[in-house]
């Protein structure tokens, strides 16, 4: 069983989690501005062939991230 | 227009944008073929401006603008080399292209993200117009914008756009021309610490608090600002321990909630059409075996457009230059002057010509590739196979058209936007097996690798060739992986990017991609590819002191002898010999003895750098065989040379292996080197490109040979 809180890296295709806080403060700047913003509602929607990266859906569009930096991402989850 | 510059001054207007938001085919409706490529001060990031006048309704002209595309960034807080270059010109005030205007960009149907940059800029104080992109696209999917509630909460014009059916243009002119009134509108509350904006202030007056703020957070990006200015703030920032990365994220946090507010009083959302489609045709894409599948055959179709396409109007040029040489030198008087023509300046810009081709073609593939948003899902599926050999998604593109020709492979790394990726693609693009290295492989093969012999069911020769293909691309990647713990990155790796919406191709923009690298390469690259030409003709054309003469007197008493084509072959053999590039092929021999080559190899490894397949048309020479397309006799004469020491043949496997691996790895193409300056704007990169492949192919051409002689 998951731990809460989750990391975005830990959804599986469809789950729909809000976005609580960032590990990385670095890393985090950069997600800000693309959107990624505490509070925001995100949805997965696709893992690469590979495993890795992943895409979700934020604001309004489709985000892609290696899951090294989705796992500086911290979620509760709403929703599978 | 700002307030100090009268109407006969050029208006600067800068046009940023996320990604992806239009803001190129808008810079191309706004300035049509008026424009120029030139380079931002130290970086290779390309500066595109162009000039548009403004005219009344009456026709008259009101004033003239000077555009500047600037690279796609989401905020003022740089993280990219490109996004760099965006923030000194809309920041630093004594940057040379710090516009009078700034135009922001924003695609429509993703508002929000897009308004982040653009409440970051009018809080700098600035006249910023905003042009929203696609907004008729919007609002036949069911989005409503308030366009007037939309430009009264920002504060700023707002004008509405079709960059692709050119709608808009106009508008966004007129309003250029005229007044722009600023914005006094806040889009974030931090408590101000008047302290530390008082001693910003001290040491480098600035108009805003926001321009302070971004002092504070940004100093070490301001190419402009003295060390000494620098530290001085490094140290105010220190002692009022102020932590810029905690600010940031506050900033941002505060922006989107303000943002929402803003897109939520005018924006309304009732349908989105356009995300099921993309979602739809990502399921195809993007699926763990169709996504490859439909990419491999991407790649099928660009490799025959490269590779088989292109080699007809490849064939037109050639011959075209063929018969304008041949033209030249029967109506030319004879003489040093034509011939430096003919065989130098000709030669050369025919070298430069025959690229055109392929790099329209690779160009038209990749334009569209980006501009449907397909460029983004082959990142999406290659990323983590590519990450392990140091390089990225997008380096795919480049590796694989590195297989027909590497210049054009090189020139389209400009897609990879992180410096150490792009650099590293770069570096080892030109392992992969050139087309201009078949016919050396197909003649090699043939000298040393008999045709009858299978191994298993297959014919021998395929399979050696396949084999030199498969050494080059594990050279390439075994490269890479070791430069990945070599080269230091300049900036962190990210994926984090955005996958567009599917749009169909724009065929204007796809014109104009084509155009400008044609026009690059031609002008650029071109320079040096025709001086490199003139020297090496210099070096097979001519000899020291007097001894052409003397091989023309002595064939001179032969000439009744034998019949006139025979001798004249014979007496090419021997000028070649005789000339700079033959002593230089004769001096170092010591050094290529261990490979197994004697001094006529050593002169085709010489003249084998204008380009490659060179090395054939050399060894016809040296062979003195007339008919120089004639494989089979060039063949012939070479399997009958005996070494003359030993009494031996020259041509063992163990030589044919060893230069067949020379071949692969070695740098020898002065095209590639010349379009590696021109991408890197530095010589230190070509020249250690040239010595790393050098080494790689000496030392295996070495064991090789030593293994197997």
């Amino acid at each position: 069983m998951h731990q809460f809180p989750y990391n975005l890296s830990e959804l599986k295709i469809g789950d729909i989690a809000i976005i609580d806080s960032f590990t990385d403060p670095v890393m985090s700047l950069k997600l800000l501005e693309m959107g990624c913003i505490p509070g925001e509602r995100v949805e997965l929607v696709k893992v690469a062939p590979m495993g890795d990266p992943i895409a979700i859906h934020v604001a309004g569009y489709l985000l892609s991230l290696r899951k090294a930096e989705a796992s500086t991402v911290l979620i509760h989850q709403i929703r599978a | 227009m700002s307030k100090n510059k009268s109407l006969t001054d050029i208006l600067k207007v800068a046009l940023v944008g996320n990604p992806n938001s239009g803001k190129s085919t808008l810079f191309n409706a706004l300035t049509g073929m008026n424009q120029r490529t030139g380079n931002f001060p130290g970086v290779t990031v390309d500066k595109k401006t162009g000039r548009a006048k403004v005219r009344d309704r009456q026709g008259n002209f009101v004033r003239e603008i000077e555009f500047i595309d600037l690279p796609g960034t989401y905020s003022l807080y740089p993280k990219s080399l490109d996004e760099k270059v965006s923030f000194e010109v809309l920041c630093d005030t004594k940057n040379e292209d710090y516009p009078d205007v700034t135009v922001v960009v924003a695609d429509a149907s993703n508002i929000k993200r897009n308004l982040f940059l653009v409440t970051q800029l009018i809080e700098l104080r600035r006249p910023v117009v905003l042009v929203l992109n696609m907004v008729d696209v919007m609002e036949k999917r069911g989005t409503r914008i308030n366009r007037e509630k939309l430009s009264g909460l920002l504060g700023i014009p707002v004008v509405y756009a079709n960059a692709r059916k050119k709608i808009g243009v106009q508008e966004l002119n007129k309003i250029l021309a005229g007044e722009i009134p600023l914005s006094d509108k806040l889009f974030f509350a931090l408590v101000p610490e008047k302290e530390l904006l008082n001693s910003v202030n001290e040491i480098v007056p600035v108009s805003t608090s926001y321009a302070a703020w971004q002092l504070l957070c940004n100093y070490d990006h301001y190419t402009s600002l003295d060390p000494a200015i620098k530290s001085r703030i490094k140290k105010i920032v220190s002692e009022h321990r102020f932590d810029e990365t905690a600010f940031q994220a506050n900033e941002s946090v505060m922006r989107f909630a303000e943002i929402g507010r803003i897109v939520d009083a005018s924006v309304e959302v009732l349908d989105n059409e356009g995300e099921t489609r993309t979602k739809k045709i990502d399921r195809v894409l993007t699926h763990p075996v169709w996504g490859y599948v439909i990419f491999l055959g991407v790649l099928f179709t660009l490799f025959q457009a490269i590779f088989f396409l292109a080699a007809f109007p490849m064939k037109w040029i050639e011959s075209l230059f063929m018969h304008f040489s041949h033209w030249s030198s029967v109506h030319l008087p004879p003489g040093e002057l034509s011939a430096l023509l003919v065989n130098g300046i000709l030669a050369g810009l025919s070298g430069v010509v025959v690229f055109v081709p392929q790099i329209a073609l690779l160009f038209a593939f990749i334009a569209i590739l980006e501009d449907t948003g397909y460029m983004a899902r082959v990142s999406f599926i290659m990323d983590k196979l590519m990450r392990k050999f140091g390089l990225n998604g997008k380096s795919v593109i480049p590796l694989i058209s590195g297989v027909a020709c590497a210049v054009p492979a090189i020139m389209s790394t400009r897609t990879i936007s992180n410096w150490k990726e792009r650099m590293i693609t770069i570096l080892v693009t030109p392992l992969m097996s050139c087309s201009a290295r078949l016919p050396v492989y197909t003649l090699l093969i043939s000298l040393v690798i008999p045709s009858d012999q299978k191994f298993i069911f297959f014919n021998m020769q395929g399979f050696a060739l396949m084999a030199m293909y498969l050494i080059g691309f594990m050279a390439a990647l075994f490269s890479a992986w070791i430069m990945k713990f070599i080269l230091k990155a300049r900036e962190k790796s990210y994926f984090i990017m955005e996958l567009p919406v599917y749009r169909a191709p724009k065929w204007s923009s796809v014109f104009y991609t084509i155009y400008e690298k044609v026009r690059v390469f031609l002008f650029d690259a071109g320079k040096v590819i025709i001086a490199i030409s003139v020297i090496l003709w210099v070096l097979s054309s001519h000899a020291p002191g007097k001894r052409f003469e003397r091989i023309d007197r002595k064939y001179e008493s032969m000439s009744k002898a034998l019949p006139q084509k025979e001798l004249e072959t014979v007496k090419e053999a021997e000028k070649l010999e005789n000339s700079y590039a033959g002593i230089i092929g004769k001096a170092i021999e010591p050094a290529i003895r261990p490979l197994g080559y004697d001094w006529k190899i050593g002169i085709s490894l010489i003249t084998s750098f204008a380009a490659r397949e060179v090395f054939v048309g050399t060894m016809a020479t040296i062979y003195s065989v007339g008919d120089k397309e004639n494989t089979r006799s060039i063949r012939e004469k070479m399997m009958d040379e005996k070494d003359p020491a030993t009494g031996k043949p020259v041509y063992t496997l163990a030589v044919g292996l060893s230069l067949m691996l020379f071949y692969a790895f070695a740098m020898q193409c002065m095209s590639t080197l010349a379009v590696v300056y021109r991408e890197t704007k530095k010589w230190k990169w070509p020249v250690i490109q040239f010595l790393y492949m050098g080494v790689l192919a000496y030392l295996s051409s070495f064991i090789v040979y030593q293994l197997l002689k």
